[in-house]
């Protein structure tokens, strides 16, 4: 589905609200290095660095993708893993 | 532009909220039964607040001229208590009756455990038995993906599930496809601090279209705000979509969902849609 508004107004919509986001996670991301000392050995950590990649490596679907980053496995054999075979 | 918020639990909001509501154009809500913030200890602690929702909320609503609908359950947060939701699930059809309400919901998965499931198979059995339609919810967080997963085997593996008069709630980039893929409705969920924002509401109508597509605010006890779907349609309107494509979403889309449940008698607004907005 298309929408009415061109890529250059978008640009011009997005471009300040994405500026300032990033420098809050560039603020957070300082923070987090400053003050917490065992943060490397988080796996929070990692999955953050994963997602912020993410963000570079994609050409589409980023949103998808991060969600699903963060998300636990699924998987399809979950009734037999639980015993639940109804 | 006249709405309905399909999912917002307004026990937990004041009175101003409705005259809010009211003000911003909201003609009728849908109020799931949820969890209130504690486990509630007794098949009569929900049994009064079914009551709460089937009488007195209704007239609460009415008094600022918002239809007030209801669905009935009890909270996957507190399956983990079998022999409780075995207790309410046999005593929900007490209130099946009554005006207003619309189904068994908001039944689903919280941290996608096997008592969760099961107590979800039976509110699903009990719906097909009453012939109700049912609402979902699904699990936030780390836990949505793999729980809608497994909600949507659990229903598809049902043969004697209508897909039509099911809704599956708080969808999100990485579930929506599934829910719409298999033929349920979908709601989107609005709020401050999780879940979606308005614009990736929007970006969502943009990438999967209208069709069985609902947005609601869940505006609940925690952080979030009821005048969300006012929100986004501000945000489609900013984007340039046609009032046709947004009345479809926040207008159309519920009362065709809705009008599947035998006590769903919505009456349309006498006042003129264009002399509400003037």
């Amino acid at each position: 589905m298309s929408t009415n508004s061109n890529c250059d107004s978008i640009l011009d919509s997005e471009f300040l609200p994405m500026r300032a986001k990033i420098l809050e996670l560039a603020a957070s991301l300082d923070r987090i290095q400053r003050q917490d000392e065992i943060y490397e050995a988080d796996t929070r950590w990692s999955q953050l660095h994963r997602a912020m990649e993410m963000l570079l490596d994609h050409q589409s679907d980023r949103a998808e993708f991060v969600q699903l980053l963060f998300s636990r496995p699924y998987d399809d054999n979950w009734r037999e893993t639980m015993d639940l075979t109804r | 532009m006249y709405y309905v918020d399909p999912h917002i639990h307004m026990v937990s909001r004041t009175t101003d909220d409705y005259l809010t509501l009211a003000k911003m154009g909201c003609v009728a809500v849908s109020e799931p039964a949820f969890w209130a913030g504690y486990d509630r200890g007794s098949v009569d602690g929900f049994r009064d607040y079914f009551h709460q929702l089937t009488s007195f909320e209704p007239g609460r609503a009415a008094g600022y001229g918002i239809q007030h609908y209801t669905w009935l359950c009890i909270n996957a947060k507190e399956a983990e208590n079998v022999a409780l939701s075995r207790e309410v699930v046999a005593m929900i059809p007490e209130f099946l009756d009554r005006p207003g309400v619309l189904g068994i919901g908001e039944i689903g998965l919280n941290k996608n455990t096997p008592n969760e499931a099961t107590i979800f198979l039976e509110h699903v059995d009990l719906a097909l038995k009453t012939d109700e339609q049912i609402l979902i919810h699904t699990p936030h967080l780390e836990d949505k993906y793999q729980g809608t997963r497994m909600i949507l085997d659990m229903l598809t593996g049902d043969s004697r599930v209508d897909r039509t008069r099911v809704l599956v709630d708080h969808v999100e980039e990485h579930t929506i496809g599934h829910v719409l893929d298999e033929g349920f409705w979908a709601g989107m969920t609005l709020y401050p601090i999780s879940k979606c924002t308005p614009a990736r509401a929007a970006d969502m109508v943009e990438r999967f279209g209208a069709e069985r597509l609902l947005v609601n605010s869940a505006g609940d006890w925690g952080p979030s705000k009821p005048t969300a779907v006012p929100d986004f349609i501000f945000e489609m309107r900013r984007r340039g979509h046609t009032e046709q494509l947004i009345r479809r979403v926040v207008y159309e889309n519920p009362l065709e969902f809705f009008s599947q449940s035998r006590n769903f008698d919505f009456k349309p607004p006498e006042i003129p849609e264009a002399s509400f907005s003037d």
